[in-house]
């Protein structure tokens, strides 16, 4: 059967290997080349080393928004996962109209980042109105609690629904047990839910992990990296070095940055491959 | 023990409706303001309800539906969407099919390229992926479907290859025996067991191009064509005041479908994105 399958390439394979290399494959191996050039376009691209790299690595906002980014990240994967968590705990505890709950909190998630970042800039411009507070524009804090609120708001009914299918997988018997045993509640949730779990708990946090240092849609809609790029995140700062600009040498800096930006990803996902993998093993 | 119980998971209820009200209220926001006069919306007053004088109606509906080109781009997300899913779906799961079923170098480097690309971010081939659409002409809705296919085969066939490995070989090899070519065996046979995992594969990818913003907003002619994220983005980018009233309209247009689309189909999406994630 292999043999006969195999003959069959340019039908099978052939369309989306074709897509995948000018979607992907070059622009990509193409983007790595010009991270050591300075070009304004393609065709005339000039070749200077690491100069790009040495001035990425230098430059104030790119530093600055590594530490926006790697800040807001952490205090965003903790936010997310315990309020997730607590929803699904909640939601699993039979209770009335609880499938409405979930329809409910779930439902942000499926609102574009661009769209989104607008409802929020409405509404927490109107709040901070009211208080008689900076805009969101105004003030890098307000900035970064907002987008806080907004990433909450989307990703704590998706990362729920992980939750949920984890704890619903638990057997029954394993309460039961516990329970005729005498355990607490707060004894069967830290000996025996969390412990089942595991698996849904490093999914989510590898997912909000990633999800928050990648964002990008959010960050241009809510504050566009106002007041003077302070609260700008690296995918943001990355787009404003190449198009917010003029001049042959921004295209190559962006380049270079946007080289960081995906070896950093990459780190974090080995990690994520690691610890998932090594979870498996455990079950 | 029991009454103590029954309280206690009274006041759960009462907190949950609380947060769940606060949740929906974004939305609702967006909807009282809709339905006001352009003028009359500003920081200070986004919270209040419309009033006989502040009430405008549909007017700003119907503008932001002629003169903003919501209806244009409303057509451009869905041509876009359509084709593109349908472009994935059906070319993913062929190459899904080949690498699993075909084992040769060439099958395991594709693997590993399509799962590193679901790594990568996308401001890493922004700049050259966009002149690469635009050199080959790729850059209208029509066709950027191709792009979307490139660069959304990653998470595709890594969810199908993740399936195809469960289904027993011995039902193709007897369509096989049976006379079947392997595009027969592949549309008549793998397809239809398939279709838990298409439907999956679908709504992520779904998900995704209806919200797009950076891929269409760099790739597609912006003075041609717009999609509706770009539309929105482009309300506030633009120079002069922000027209908040039809942008409201423009918002509430946008986030109604995905509403009514998601409480109809609201197993399957749910399932969706269990299946993603586990396999993500």
């Amino acid at each position: 059967m292999e043999k006969a399958v195999r003959k069959y390439w340019p039908v099978f394979l052939l369309p989306t290997a074709a897509a995948f290399c000018v979607g992907f494959l070059y622009p990509f191996i193409q983007g790595l080349y010009l991270s050591f050039c300075s070009f304004i376009t393609i065709d005339r691209a000039k070749f200077n080393g690491l100069e790009n790299y040495k001035y990425a690595l230098t430059d104030a906002t790119f530093l600055h928004s590594f530490w926006f980014t790697a800040l807001f990240t952490i205090v965003v994967t903790i936010l997310i996962n315990v309020g997730a968590f607590a929803l699904a705990l909640a939601l699993t505890s039979k209770l009335k109209a609880s499938n409405l709950f979930r329809t409910i909190f779930f439902m942000p998630n499926l609102i574009g980042g661009i769209v989104l970042g607008y409802i929020w800039q409405i509404l927490l411009n109107g709040v901070l109105t009211l208080l008689e507070k900076p805009l969101l524009a105004l003030d890098e804090r307000y900035g970064f609690i907002g987008l806080l609120i907004l990433m909450c708001w989307q990703q704590i009914g998706y990362m729920m629904i992980i939750y949920i299918a984890g704890l619903q997988s638990i057997p029954d018997d394993y309460i039961e047990a516990a329970k005729i045993d005498g355990a607490t509640e707060g004894q069967i949730l830290w000996k025996i839910k969390i412990p089942n779990v595991m698996p849904s708990i490093t999914i989510c946090m590898f997912l909000s992990l990633t999800n928050g240092f990648k964002l990008f849609d959010q960050n241009l809609a809510l504050t566009g990296g106002e007041p003077a790029h302070a609260s700008e995140m690296l995918a943001l700062n990355i787009y404003n070095t190449f198009y917010g600009r003029s001049g042959p040498q921004w295209r190559g800096y962006g380049q270079a940055k946007a080289v960081l930006f995906c070896i950093m990803v990459i780190i974090i996902s080995m990690i994520q491959l690691r610890a998932t993998r090594s979870k498996e093993v455990q079950q | 023990m029991e009454k103590r119980k029954s309280i206690k998971s009274k006041i759960l209820f009462v907190v949950l409706l609380v947060i769940s009200l606060a949740w929906i209220y974004p939305i609702f926001m967006i909807f009282i303001n809709a339905l006001k006069e352009d003028r009359s919306i500003t920081t200070s007053t986004v919270f209040q309800l419309p009033t006989s004088e502040t009430f405008a109606g549909l007017s700003n509906f119907v503008d932001a539906l002629t003169s903003k080109g919501f209806a244009q781009a409303f057509g451009y997300s869905l041509l876009i969407t359509v084709t593109s899913v349908a472009l994935i779906l059906i070319c993913c799961s062929m190459c899904a099919w080949y690498i699993t079923r075909v084992n040769s170098i060439i099958s395991k480097i594709l693997y590993f390229l399509f799962v590193f690309s679901m790594v990568v971010p996308f401001q890493m081939l922004m700049f050259t992926l966009a002149s690469t659409a635009d050199k080959l002409g790729l850059n209208t809705p029509f066709n950027i479907c191709i792009i979307y296919l490139g660069f959304g085969a990653g998470l595709a066939v890594f969810m199908f290859c993740g399936f195809m490995k469960s289904i027993p070989l011995e039902i193709e090899e007897a369509a096989m025996i049976d006379g079947c070519n392997p595009i027969q065996t592949f549309f008549l046979i793998v397809l239809p067991i398939l279709k838990p995992t298409l439907i999956s594969v679908g709504i992520l990818e779904t998900m995704w191009l209806w919200n797009d913003y950076l891929l269409p907003y760099l790739v597609l002619d912006r003075k041609k064509y717009m999609t509706i994220p770009i539309l929105v983005q482009y309300f506030q980018g633009s120079y002069g005041k922000v027209e908040m009233g039809p942008m409201m309209a423009c918002i509430l247009m946008t986030v109604l479908p995905i509403i009514i689309v998601y409480l109809v189909c609201q197993k399957y999406i749910i399932k969706g994105v269990i299946a993603g994630a586990v396999k993500g």
